[in-house]
């Protein structure tokens, strides 16, 4: 049998469509792990980097935690974060939120400080408060750089995400370790296609939001 | 005032300037000279280290700085565009942030893509789908938008081709005429500045005045050799653009519509040259008077005749630049018809150039001795 055949087992056997262990929760838990996870890292990441981009000051700094951020292994700071909090929800999101937080926070803050300083400075010769300098001439210029790093972020913990089910967590990972366990091949190969066929979807609504939420006069071409 | 930087840089040293109301001061120097902080320090994007910037009496420090830059229009080099913003709205920038109304800020906006002359089916486009001419004006009808009574450009027109950059400054002027802005004008142009400026401020490296004078003043008595050097070599010429050419006496004999018969062409032999017209008037080119047989002049074997002036609206310098340009030696001047009202030769327009520079000797020794 090939991956093929394997998947094509996995997705016609009508047991994996409903109850507990059904694609659509399991597909709806993943969601929601990685939509929580990467709300959280946006919520920590995109103020910093819009201030420190605004700013100027700080990149140093970022790079540094950014590195470190990427260096950890997403799977040990799991099993870590498990023997010292012990069971629930938060060795989950630690490592997936760690993990998100280096490309939203870099890209923001580059996005920020390589918009064209001219608008910039006649916004303020204009009067405009520094705040409205952030968000309404800096934000929609930087706009498709920071979505990009938070498109970069989300796939990462739609991957990633699915290591919650090594603790004893749902999600896609379910199929994945549970059928490595019981060695059913089928079972890993259609975990492993419904995690991929998520990540392809997730690409799909950030190009969905830049086209909706881009200024066409930001977007020209790109 | 004097802004000295942290590390001990000095950009502009003990300046003072009166800035004249309802003028166009024209802040001109090599670069380093310190005027783009100058500008900057009249809206307080560069605070200065001592001294005080008084605008109609008060203290620009005594209100709250966004508050003073709303009431000052600023342009800058490149325009400074909201890429993401279409045209009008970009325009309606500052009446947004006093708060006016979405629909009454776009109504000003429109009004302010007429006055500068863009057409108004670029309203809703963006930034990039703009030439960098049109773009400039964008800028200036930005600035203007909420009306403010002082206008700040820095380098507003550098960054754009010469043609673009004249049709731009014909603009400023004519606008000017309109609206009476006090308006401060940062260039490293000298030309720009003579073209613009009501008085032209000359500083030099190190953030020091050099001059402050109008542009006539500047070109026929610069103050020192820093001055003159800047002006460049041809400033008595570049001087003759402040003298008017209407009192030229104009030469109507040496005309000769292309008809002419022969006795006519006899009778005006005594010219060194003849200037041909066409049936309506419009002059065609010069002939030294015996190549002329009646009935058959060729356009074609006829002499240049340069660039003719408006005697009304054209001063001393274009005269000059048309007969220099004829190889007759001699100045074609023209209605705004562009028919052909008389002629002048170099050496009348020398004698007008002489009149001219002792009228304004007189009036310069009647000024030291009030």
């Amino acid at each position: 049998m090939n991956v093929l055949d394997f998947a094509r087992a996995f997705f016609s056997d009508s047991a994996h469509w409903h109850g507990y262990d059904g694609i659509p929760t399991r597909f709806a838990e993943h969601i929601r792990y990685s939509l929580e996870a990467l709300l959280i890292a946006a919520v920590i990441a995109l103020p910093v980097g819009l201030l420190t981009g605004h700013t100027g000051r700080g990149g140093n700094a970022l790079a540094l935690i950014a590195t470190a951020g990427r260096a950890l292994p997403s799977f040990g700071l799991l099993v870590l974060m498990f023997t010292w909090i012990g069971f629930g929800m938060l060795p989950v999101m630690i490592p997936l939120v760690v993990l998100a937080v280096p490309p939203i926070l870099v890209t923001t803050y580059e996005a920020v400080r390589s918009v064209d300083p001219s608008p910039v400075d006649a916004a303020r010769g204009m009067g405009m408060p520094e705040a409205r300098v952030l968000l309404q001439v800096e934000v929609p210029v930087a706009l498709p750089l920071i979505l990009g790093g938070l498109r970069t972020a989300a796939i990462q913990i739609v991957s990633t995400a699915t290591i919650a089910a090594y603790i004893s967590f749902g999600g896609l990972g379910r199929y994945i370790i549970d059928g490595l366990y019981q060695k059913n091949y089928e079972k890993v190969v259609g975990g492993a296609t419904l995690v991929a066929g998520l990540a392809l979807a997730t690409l799909a609504v950030f190009w969905a939001v830049s086209r909706l939420t881009v200024s066409p006069g930001v977007r020209r071409g790109g | 005032m004097t802004k000295r930087y942290p590390d001990g840089t000095v950009a502009v040293d003990r300046l003072s300037l009166e800035i004249p109301d309802r003028a166009i001061t024209v802040l001109v120097g090599p670069s380093g000279c310190g005027k783009t902080t100058t500008l900057r320090m009249i809206n307080r994007m560069v605070e200065p280290t001592e001294g005080t910037i008084l605008l109609d009496g008060q203290d620009v420090r005594r209100q709250p700085v966004n508050t003073l830059r709303r009431s000052m229009g600023y342009v800058i080099q490149n325009a400074g565009l909201f890429q993401h913003r279409t045209i009008i709205d970009n325009i309606a920038t500052v009446p947004r942030l006093l708060g006016w109304t979405k629909q009454k800020a776009r109504a000003r906006a429109a009004e302010l893509m007429e006055r500068v002359g863009l057409d108004s089916a670029l309203a809703k486009r963006y930034p990039y789908q703009l030439s960098g001419g049109q773009q400039q004006r964008v800028g200036v009808a930005r600035a203007l938008a909420a009306d403010p009574p002082v206008l700040l450009m820095d380098e507003p027109f550098s960054a754009v081709d010469p043609v673009v950059r004249k049709g731009l400054q014909d603009e400023l002027l004519r606008i000017q005429d309109e609206l009476g802005k006090t308006i401060v004008f940062v260039t490293h142009d000298i030309d720009e500045a003579i073209k613009l400026g009501t008085k032209v401020a000359v500083l030099r490296t190190g953030g020091r005045l050099a001059q402050f004078a109008p542009p006539a003043e500047l070109l026929s008595a610069p103050a020192d050799a820093f001055v003159e050097d800047f002006l460049g070599a041809d400033r008595g010429i570049r001087r003759l653009s402040f003298f008017p050419s209407a009192d030229l006496e104009l030469q109507t004999a040496p005309i000769v519509p292309i008809d002419a018969d022969a006795a006519k062409l006899a009778s005006r032999a005594t010219a060194p040259y003849l200037l041909v017209t066409d049936l309506d008037g419009r002059p065609l080119g010069w002939s030294e008077p015996d190549r002329l047989t009646a009935g058959a002049i060729d356009p074609e074997q006829l002499l240049d005749f340069g660039r003719p002036f408006l005697p009304g609206t054209d001063s001393l310098r274009t005269a000059l630049d048309g007969a220099v340009l004829s190889p007759a030696g001699w100045a074609v001047a023209v209605d705004g018809e562009g028919r052909a009202v008389g002629v002048v030769s170099q050496q009348v327009i020398g004698e007008a150039i002489r009149a001219a520079h002792s009228r304004v000797a007189e009036q310069a020794e009647v000024k030291a001795g009030r």
